[in-house]
């Protein structure tokens, strides 16, 4: 299969299930539940009964995904249901995201912390708009592996001919958009075919299951063997006034920085600089999650770095390696997808969340807008209303310290608030 | 000099640093806490006494570890406790010399705020007006809580950062789009946003957090003998505020409960695990949800918890 790599696995995957309505995503996610043994007494009970109730002979796997009453009375499903099941290897967390148009917010808000995009296509009528739409967003909030499961294939008479002729058309649609890594697997959501049991309707299929490809593909956010990042949520003050009545804490009256390690590895030591007025400083201590100090911290945690010596930092600052700088600039390049009811106003400064930093911007050009389904440019006029995707030109309010998108997934996103109601509008990945 | 250079040769090192799954929950959790300490003027973080709203405690005095909680403990209290989780709760609370402001039912049943049908009813639907009295009272802009997107399905469509607007309520058509791990806590006046560090936690990782970071918890967690009767499926304990019925046979059982709550609506299982292992191995194994094994009223109708939360519920 491609890309995998069994001794890369880590404990927790991410994964997104998406796909055009009834081509069968929540009978997979049931049945997916339901043969890897993870659903409940009380769960399988309640959907006995609602099978029952609505005069069905055997029990309907896909009403375990079953909304809410808001959603039942429209009829559609409007936001991501986020599920949780394990196996004897991992523990998966599913962004199980809604189909409709409407709701692009909430599938790409589902995708943008996705490892692994499962999109669902019917073996009988191929990939159909929303498919492709899916498939276009995931990739460009940063998922960049993604698995088609091939859907109903009892009703092709599980062909292996039409399955590779599908098969190869998909390859190239994903690898057209990008992704790093396809893989596309024949299932039978209904019967259960290659989901996490063989069965035995398509002899011919030697790949993995479903269930094996998720429980051996890497989670692609490790993001350590990048270039150290880390963005200063909090600066922490020590001092005998404010310190924890069971802290065994004994260095007083200094300043910590609190944050994420973004990407890369740090250790005492380390000489690092602040993107921001390029002041540099050597890493003197690193307080981990733990209360305890260690020599060195990874991509993924939440830390206390001390420095040598006190710098001018504050909340919103990052640190790179001093020989590893990032970008720094008030004019920017970026994807932008709108997602707000009220289209973008073009005379507003709007304000963006980069990491821990807030700074106003204006939207000086767009560029264009493209069309997700043929993935044609469209010009744009100064305007993007809901669901647009666009490429623009930003202007901030002052300097902000950046990777490209393509570079660093962590450093290369914002998301758009509109001061005037606090939605959030739009997000953007830099270009 | 440059070790980065290594790692990239070396594909090894970089296994060996990828995170277990605990410590990327953990991690996850002290990063939302410390967004809400930086953006929030007034943050509450409703502590009940409970596994989970120990947890989020355990992870807000990591996360700011050791500076002091910069938020205010705030309980809404029934008054319908078992006394072991109270004793809990103050003895927290003094051990870590924290704030707490308790918020409680029965206040606002005196206050003419919340009128009910009968006297001992369960006051689990009436914590939420304590809690928007106490919010605005306070002013409290955050509320952070303890939910977990697992327990139900409400909660598992509900954002990390929950926008709540100057009635308390949630829009579950209208959820602020969350992206990456950049989240939007603006609010204005009079608005609220309840954030949930451990939404993305299982019943199971709560329990294995708990074991791996030796977190004290009230003792009716853990198996003990008590007096039940057998109702709908479910172990209702015996106390003044739930008698038997006519006709019940009352019981001694060795029980635990998976959750605390309002005692007229929170049913223990039949257990015998006394230690934390045991109780994670009765979890992995378990057929039964938390919610199926021990909620009185959430199995009156499938969308109560969505209508308590449009209430403004936590
Ligand atoms: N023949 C066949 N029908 C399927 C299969 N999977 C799902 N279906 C049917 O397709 C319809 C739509 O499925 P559903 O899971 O509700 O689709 P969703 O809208 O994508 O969630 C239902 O009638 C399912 O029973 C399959 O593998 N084979």
């Amino acid at each position: 299969m491609d890309g995998l790599n069994q001794s890369a696995v880590s404990g927790l995957l991410r994964f997104i299930t998406a796909g055009s309505v009834d081509d069968g995503k929540s009978t997979l996610i049931g049945r997916l539940l339901f043969d890897s043994k993870t659903l409940h007494e009380d769960q399988l009970s309640a959907i006995e009964a609602s099978s029952r109730k609505r005069g069905m002979q055997s029990v309907d796997l896909s009403l375990l995904t079953d909304g809410l009453s808001a959603e039942r009375e429209q009829g559609i499903t409007i936001d991501v249901a986020y599920r949780y099941f394990s196996t004897p290897s991992r523990k998966f967390i599913v962004g199980d995201s809604p189909g409709h148009i409407q709701y692009t917010r909430n599938m790409v808000t589902a995708a943008s912390t996705a490892d692994v995009a499962v999109i669902l296509v019917d073996a009988e009528s191929g990939v159909k708009t929303q498919t492709r739409r899916h498939l276009y967003l995931a990739h460009w909030v940063g998922v960049s592996r993604v698995v088609f499961a091939v859907n109903k294939m009892d009703t092709i008479g599980h062909d292996q001919t039409a399955f590779e002729l599908i098969r190869d058309s998909l390859i190239d649609l994903a690898r057209g958009i990008g992704y790093e890594a396809v893989d596309v697997i024949p299932v039978s959501a209904l019967h259960g075919d290659n989901v996490v049991n063989r069965g035995d309707n398509m002899p011919w299929y030697l790949g993995s299951t479903l269930l094996e490809y998720l429980e051996q593909v890497p989670g692609a956010h490790d993001s350590s063997n990048q270039i150290f990042r880390f963005s200063v949520q909090r600066v922490l003050r020590v001092n005998r006034d404010n310190v924890q009545r069971c802290s065994d804490f004994e260095n007083m009256d200094c300043r910590g920085y609190q944050g994420l390690i973004l990407s890369g590895t740090v250790q005492v030591g380390d000489q690092i600089a602040v993107s921001q007025n390029g002041s540099q400083a050597t890493v003197e201590r690193i307080l981990l999650s733990n209360k305890e100090f260690g020599q060195s911290a990874t991509s993924g945690q939440s830390v206390t770095i001390f420095l040598e010596h006190d710098i001018d930092v504050s909340r919103g600052y990052t640190f790179s390696k001093s020989d590893q700088p990032m970008s720094v600039a008030r004019d920017l390049d970026a994807a932008l997808c709108w997602f707000d009811e009220v289209p973008f106003d073009g005379s507003k400064t709007y304000l963006m969340k980069h990491g821990s930093d807030s700074v106003r911007v204006k939207v000086k050009e767009i560029q264009y807008r493209v069309d997700v389904d043929s993935l044609e440019k469209l010009d744009a006029e100064h305007r993007m209303v809901m669901n647009d995707i666009a490429r623009i030109q930003l202007r901030s309010q002052r300097d902000i310290a950046f990777d490209k998108f393509t570079v660093n997934r962590q450093t290369g996103v914002f998301i758009l608030i509109d001061e005037i109601n606090n939605h959030t509008v739009a997000a953007g990945t830099i270009q | 000099m440059n070790k980065l250079v290594d790692n990239l040769n070396n594909p090894d090192d970089v296994r060996l640093s990828s995170l277990s799954h605990l410590e990327s929950l953990e991690s996850e959790s002290i990063h939302i806490l410390r967004e809400v300490a930086s953006e929030c003027e007034n943050p509450a973080l409703l502590f009940s006494g409970g596994k989970d709203s120990a947890v989020v405690l355990h992870l807000a005095l990591k996360a700011f570890y050791p500076e002091r909680l910069p938020f205010t403990l705030l309980h809404v209290d029934t008054e319908h406790n078992y006394p072991e989780v109270i004793q809990y709760r103050d003895a927290v609370v003094s051990h870590n010399e924290l704030k707490l402001i308790v918020a409680s039912v029965g206040d606002s049943i005196k206050k003419g705020r919340v009128h009910l049908r009968a006297e001992n009813e369960p006051r689990n639907k009436h914590q939420t007006v304590t809690l928007l009295d106490a919010i605005e009272e306070h002013g409290f802009d955050v509320c952070i809580g303890g939910a977990r997107r697992d327990e139900e399905k409400a909660r598992a469509k509900e954002r990390i950062f929950s926008f709540r607007d100057e009635f308390g309520q949630w829009d579950p058509k209208n959820q602020r789009p969350e992206l990456w791990n950049l989240y939007n806590a603006r609010v204005f006046p009079g608005e609220n946003i309840r954030v949930f560090p451990i939404s993305n936690w299982t019943e199971e990782d709560v329990w294995e957090y708990i074991k791996r970071e030796d977190i004290q918890l009230p003792s009716i967690y853990f198996s003990h003998r008590r007096s039940v009767v057998r109702r709908n499926s479910l172990l209702v304990p015996i106390t003044d505020l739930t008698p038997p019925l006519d006709g019940e046979d009352v019981e001694e059982m060795f029980v635990r409960f998976r959750t605390v709550g309002d005692i007229t609506c929170t049913a223990p299982v039949a257990s015998s695990a006394r230690s934390i292992d045991e109780i994670i191995f009765e979890t992995k194994t378990t057929r039964v949800t938390e919610r199926g094994a021990t909620r009185l009223d959430d199995q009156t109708s499938e969308a109560s918890m969505e209508l308590r939360k449009k209430e403004g519920y936590f």
